[in-house]
């Protein structure tokens, strides 16, 4: 306010530039805006047309029922039971891994030092490998007379234990999938967390546990919770483990998305339901990040 | 216990080390199971290996629907690098250099495509295609890409925005500089290490991505499509070759790119 105060006086050359800077803005994001704009928003609205359109026909515009829905919603179909299994798996998923990639995260802020760098690019490298070659490889591992069970019998012992084609897998290769997306939004948030602050309530005398409780914990939650919101909301649209890994012993939501478009040709219906799981992200995503500052996140000064 | 608080911190850090290093293993464990399997002389796997053989790498080399795939996912990427980093620049100084009306709005809508699933973000495409009455081929896929890397990208240079001092461009102006020159001269060589990252990003992520070409590549293959298809139903060990192919290929592309960015950073004081 106090700019505008000073703005008064005959305008300087910068003041003209400032002014001219909210419309850079909206033009630099202009070519972003029409891309997603066609290449996002428009694919919505042609699912969400097709979602109203009579089941099992490509009528869309031209009819309009709620039966897809109604079909979703009866409790006779066992769509639901997909969406349930999503859902936990995507639940459980986050716990195990945030379980897993807090000490990692600890480890890159405060411990590594100079290694730091290179541990971070070492988890990286994963997400340039496609998710079907490192996948593939645990069945590698885990299958019969796989990794696994050859080296236990080579070793003389009875063999490593079925686990291949089940829903406990299927987790475990969730978990190994999105590991990076919980990790670097942790890390992020750990590093927001001032170290003079912990020494200082560790000079005051505070335990281990209260310094981690009381400041570190509540310092670090945006990253954590980007962290958990990511992995979560990916993990609800996660496919590949389960045809991979688990040998398609459950269907989850997206698979189910997939029949309908593909096996069934039944596309209002496939709509639908990607409707539901649209909203249901969509709702999720927006109320977190309503309440996270991105620029703080990212590091604006 | 209480005695020898450096004590207990350093074992702490140990076990640290430890379980990072125990997962970096298990992270790269599929991997050289992988490249283990594609040696395998016989057709079908089974460990240990008893005869070691490069025969499937050969043929994997020598197969010219191999060639045509990889053919295929480069142009894919490549198109998906140069097309995404232009917009991505841009829409980065939106994001986190320029203050304007609808910035806050607009930093959230970007991260959105991120978070959707890929399989329906695929379908959603493959069915607007079809309503608009498009062929879906390798271009397509390079559009689909470009809706999921173009954010991706934007926030990778956005990070390097928020590192940028802003007070350089300022002085451009007052020094005279026309809007062009101040883009060449000031802004583009300090977003450079941003954009490279940006570039690499782009290439690898179109690379490996398998969800939305499958839907929006049409008849054309690419690598991780091709793979999928061969992994479902006829496995030979040209998969594990070819998958360990690919992984050699991102792993090389993104060592080559980080001695460039290493360069870039080294000539740029500080």
């Amino acid at each position: 306010m106090a700019d505008i105060a000073l703005a008064r006086a005959p305008e300087t050359a910068r003041q003209v530039r400032q002014a001219r800077m909210l419309s850079v803005g909206a033009r630099c994001a202009l070519p972003v805006a029409v891309l997603l704009g066609i290449g996002f928003l428009a694919p919505m609205v042609a699912i969400l047309a097709y979602s109203f359109a009579t089941p099992r026909s490509f009528d869309v515009f031209r009819s309009f029922t709620l039966e897809n829905f109604a079909s979703i919603f009866d409790p006779t179909n066992t769509v639901w039971l997909s969406f349930a299994w999503s859902v936990g798996f995507a639940l459980f998923t986050v716990a195990i891994l945030a379980v897993i990639a807090y000490p990692i995260a600890y480890g890159l802020n405060a411990v590594f030092g100079r290694w730091a760098g290179f541990i971070s690019v070492l988890f990286v490298f994963p997400l340039f490998v496609s998710e079907n070659v490192r996948l593939y490889g645990w069945v590698l591992f885990f299958i019969k007379n796989g990794v696994l069970d050859g080296t236990l019998k080579w070793l003389g012992l009875p063999g490593g234990p079925e686990v291949l084609y089940t829903p406990g897998v299927t987790l475990f290769g969730m978990a190994y999938t999105y590991l990076p997306f919980m990790l670097f939004p942790m890390t992020l948030g750990l590093a927001l967390v001032p170290r003079d602050l912990v020494d200082a309530a560790r000079d005051l005398g505070a335990g281990r546990l209260f310094i981690w409780r009381e400041i570190e914990l509540p310092l670090a939650m945006p990253g954590i919770l980007i962290g958990m919101l990511l992995t979560f909301v990916l993990a609800i649209g996660a496919t590949a483990e389960a045809k991979i890994l688990g040998g398609q012993s459950i269907i989850v939501i997206s698979h189910d998305i997939e029949i309908a478009f593909t096996y069934s040709q039944n596309w209002p219906l496939g709509s639908a339901l990607a409707v539901v799981v649209s909203v249901f992200i969509a709702a999720l995503t927006l109320t977190a990040l309503s309440k996270l500052d991105l620029d703080r996140m990212l590091g604006r000064r | 216990m209480a005695t020898s608080p450096a004590l207990a911190r350093k074992r702490t850090n140990a076990l640290i080390w430890v379980w990072t290093v125990f997962v970096l293993v298990a992270v790269y464990l599929p991997i050289l199971c992988g490249a283990l399997a594609s040696f395998n002389k016989s057709r079908y796997f089974g460990f240990p290996i008893k005869v070691y053989a490069t025969e499937w790498w050969q043929k994997t080399l020598d197969s010219i629907e191999i060639g045509m795939l990889v053919r295929n996912s480069i142009a894919i990427a490549l198109l998906v690098t140069v097309i995404s980093v232009v917009i991505a620049t841009f829409g980065a100084l939106a994001f986190a250099r320029y203050d304007w009306k609808g910035r806050r709005l607009y930093q959230k809508l970007i991260i959105l495509p991120i978070f959707f699933p890929q399989p329906v973000l695929g379908l959603a495409l493959l069915l607007g295609f079809n309503a608009v009455g498009i062929q879906t081929s390798w271009l397509t896929a390079v559009f689909a890409h470009l809706v999921w890397i173009v954010p991706v990208v934007t926030l990778v240079i956005a990070i390097q925005v928020y590192g940028f001092d802003a007070s350089l461009e300022e002085a451009a102006y007052d020094l005279g500089c026309t809007r062009t020159q101040v883009f060449r001269e000031v802004t583009l060589p300090l977003l450079w290490p941003g954009i490279w990252s940006g570039m690499l990003f782009a290439f690898l992520l179109s690379w490996s991505n398998f969800p939305l070409s499958l839907y929006t590549a049409g008849a054309d293959s690419t690598i991780p499509k091709w793979l999928y298809a061969k992994m479902v139903a006829g496995y030979t060990p040209m998969v594990p070759a070819l998958g360990t192919m690919a992984t050699l290929g991102a792993a090389t592309l993104l060592l080559g790119g980080g001695l460039v960015m290493l360069l870039l950073r080294r000539r740029q004081p500080a």
